[in-house]
């Protein structure tokens, strides 16, 4: 059982991301990554695909990283860290190593949901114990928001601007962390940093996990999103109770909810995003009637997976201990 | 004459001999992807990996790209590590190239070298590894089995040298070597570990203790001195081939330098190759015994041995440089620019020719050879070297 984080636990703990890079006012980026490394128990080795976070804390000859790290590439963070983790697994049967070592990934949406795809597959399917971190702000931010297969349906970046044919992105968001889930890998969730506490009992659970683990976490931008950047957290929260963004997790193949909110209308989180503005007019409303139809499609099948699933691991138990009365 | 070890004679094909020297380096970790005629040095490792015979991790990467990329996290994490690859693999690693360079490290990469697509085409030609030149990356080119084997144990301890840390790469002709089976020499088990001796690099990153910062971001103000590092490795890693050479010639009795000259001593007319052809060519010269005739086989392209090469050429009258790779476009291929550029400082230049051949597969044969050595002959008596860029082996019909 993970113990339930306090803010206690936290207060006294270590930076592991020092203040001075330069990552945006409002960007939740940091605020996710110091969330994910505070709630590690055992030293870790970061490895970051390119993007805002990598460009942002590494500007040579400085560094805001007080962990080891690397980055090579952007569509490779999974493999870089999978070679690590390799090295790591041999030196340690060797006895070059004894320490126990937790090996984190971070990418946006972009290396992750896209052009970091596939070797985000490969290196789930070949096991390596490490956790990726998707750090999803819905598009390519670093290079000046472009959209990406992250990119919810109807927003406006800079290549789905707002035209006179076409108001923003046509297509949906990709389901990234079903299709994660689909590896039948150990450990997958989605959380927010406005909910700091699942957020850290889930980077807890996974690290604990020996296998690959996956967490999707939504990271509000101000700059693409075209909000307040003291609004960022409230946009967090707003993703969750409209259940945009519902908080879940997959553990061995059961999914379960972590927070069933009230759920608030999808107006409540486009609202104060300028990059939705062009929706609330009322010749793109059939949009947001689209986007709350899905919000509410998807959270009625969440629920139904998290139902049946429960339900089976309860009977896949109930047989088990019939048959080996035991082993109890 | 030192005491060489003892050694043991085997049946292999290249691409076998590449993977035995493997085993024997017993690398930390071993990332890569299958392409023809690559895939029998991952295929054999794994066997080797699947029998408990190294200690090694095995990533059986979903592409070239990540194998390269685990390659990279492995070697800066702290682990030895080595990958192998051939034309459309080369190809898709190419970002990951010149990163595995710009980070120092060490990786020694197989490449058994194969024509790029398209059209596609599995045969050998330089053109995949001859792309990755300005990479960064040490490039040896294996004449024949017993050379690919001798330079995989070498290309560890080149580019693990203090004075060097850069990745290595091990080419081989596809088919022609990869697939072809040699007697080779091969050495003794002990002999390999303590000739490689224990991989170590200053700060790897699996040390927690001290936390290191692998592959910022370098604006304007920095990256040119980086890139500057980069360029001196190269210039230290000449000396170091030659004395990794020397050593290796003493436990095996196989030395080789940054270019081989073969009946050179004497010689007008020369040939200028690197791989397999250059032992079709030396055959030729077997069989002609003329001492007019000489060949000069580069095993070192990069760094590229300038000074080495016009000191062999300096005296012929004529010199015709092989390439197995178009340089679309330009004067000449990628082998005949250079070293035609190493001899432009010479006082008395002998003139100079390119000959593209063997692209995608096309056999070369000593007949053709001797071709190139009457046209030689030729350019010597007329002094005209046009044209400059011709064809050898191309068909007529
Ligand atoms: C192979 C390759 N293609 C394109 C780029 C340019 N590029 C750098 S960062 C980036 C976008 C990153 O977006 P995302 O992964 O969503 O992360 P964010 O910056 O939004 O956090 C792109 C397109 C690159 N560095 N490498």
């Amino acid at each position: 059982m993970i113990k339930k984080m306090k803010l206690r636990d936290i207060a006294g703990s270590t930076e592991h991301l020092t203040c001075g890079h330069r990552l945006c006012t409002g960007c939740a980026e940091p605020v996710i990554v110091r969330q994910v490394l505070h709630a590690a128990e055992n030293p870790v080795v970061v490895a970051n695909a390119t993007g805002c976070l990598e460009v942002a804390t590494t500007i040579y000859p400085y560094t805001a990283w007080k962990v080891p790290w690397i980055h090579s590439a952007f569509e490779n963070t999974a493999a870089t860290i999978s070679g690590v983790e390799s090295a790591y697994r041999a030196l340690k049967r060797k006895g070059k190593i004894d320490k126990k070592i937790n090996f984190i990934a971070f990418a946006g949406d972009g290396g992750t949901y896209d052009i970091g795809l596939q070797s985000l597959s490969g290196a789930l399917e070949r096991g390596h114990a490490f956790l990726y971190v998707c750090l999803d702000n819905e598009a390519y931010m670093n290079t000046g928001i472009q959209r990406s297969s992250s990119t919810p349906r109807g927003s406006w970046t800079t290549t789905t601007p707002v035209g006179e044919k076409i108001v923003g992105k046509p297509e949906y968001k990709k389901d990234i962390t079903e299709i994660i889930a689909a590896h039948g890998i150990p450990y997958v969730a989605q959380t927010a940093p406005s909910h700091w506490m699942d957020l850290m009992t889930k980077v807890k659970k996974a690290l604990k996990v020996e296998g690959p683990t996956f967490i999707n976490v939504s990271s509000p931008c101000p700059r693409g999103w075209r909000s307040e950047p003291e609004e960022s957290m409230r946009l967090s929260r707003l993703a969750v109770e409209t259940c945009y963004w519902p908080l879940y997790e997959v553990e061995n193949g059961v999914w379960k909810i972590n927070l069933k909110p009230k759920k608030k209308p999808i107006e409540e989180y486009l609202a104060p995003q300028k990059r939705f503005a062009h929706l609330l007019k009322p010749q793109n409303k059939h949009i947001v009637e689209d986007l709350q139809r899905r919000v509410d499609e998807r959270w009625e099948t969440l629920q139904w997976k998290a139902e049946v699933s429960q339900q089976r691991s309860q009977q896949k138990q109930q047989q088990q201990t019939s048959a080996n009365p035991t082993s109890q | 004459m030192t005491q060489t070890v003892t050694q043991k004679i085997m049946a292999l094909n290249g691409a076998e001999a590449i993977a035995e020297a493997m085993r024997q380096i017993n690398p930390d970790v071993v990332a890569s992807y299958p392409i023809t005629p690559q895939t029998i040095i991952v295929e054999r490792f794994s066997e080797f990996v699947a029998d408990g015979l190294v200690d090694t991790e095995f990533v059986a990467a979903e592409s070239e790209h990540s194998a390269l990329s685990a390659s990279i996290g492995a070697a800066a994490a702290g682990g030895r590590s080595m990958t192998a690859t051939s034309s459309q693999g080369f190809a898709l690693m190419w970002e990951m190239l010149y990163i595995a360079a710009g980070m120092r490290l060490p990786i020694v990469m197989a490449v058994a070298n194969r024509a790029l697509s398209g059209p596609i085409n599995i045969h050998c030609d330089h053109s995949d590894s001859m792309g990755g030149r300005d990479s960064g990356w040490i490039q040896l080119y294996s004449e024949n089995v017993q050379e690919a084997y001798d330079n995989t144990i070498q290309a560890i301890k080149i580019g693990e040298h203090q004075n060097v840390r850069l990745p290595v790469m091990v080419c081989m002709d596809g088919f022609t070597t990869s697939h072809a089976v040699e007697r080779i020499d091969v050495l003794d088990d002990n002999a390999v570990k303590k000739f490689v001796g224990e991989y170590h690099i200053d700060h790897p990153l699996l040390d927690v203790d001290q936390a290191v910062t692998y592959g910022p971001l370098a604006l304007p103000e920095y990256y040119f001195e980086i890139k500057m590092q980069q360029i001196e490795a190269m210039t230290n890693a000449k000396p170091v081939i030659e004395q990794v050479s020397k050593a290796y010639g003493s436990i095996s009795g196989r030395s080789y330098g940054l270019v081989e000259p073969y009946n050179m001593e004497k010689a007008e007319l020369a040939i200028v190759i690197l791989g397999s052809t250059a032992g079709t060519a030396k055959s030729l010269l077997d069989d002609l015994n003329d001492p007019r005739l000489g060949l000069l086989k580069i095993r070192t392209f990069r760094p590229f041995p300038t000074e080495e090469i016009a000191a062999n050429l300096r005296k012929c009258k004529a010199v015709a440089v092989l390439d197995r790779a178009a340089s679309f476009g330009s004067i000449g291929g990628p082998v005949f620019s250079e070293v035609r550029a190493a001899l432009y400082d010479e006082p008395k230049r002998p003139q100079i020719v390119n000959y593209i051949y063997g692209l995608g597969g096309r056999d070369t044969t000593t007949d053709m050879l001797k071709t190139v050595y009457d046209d030689l002959d030729t350019v010597a008596k007329t002094g005209k070297p046009d044209p400059v860029q011709r064809f050898l082996g191309l068909r007529d019909d």
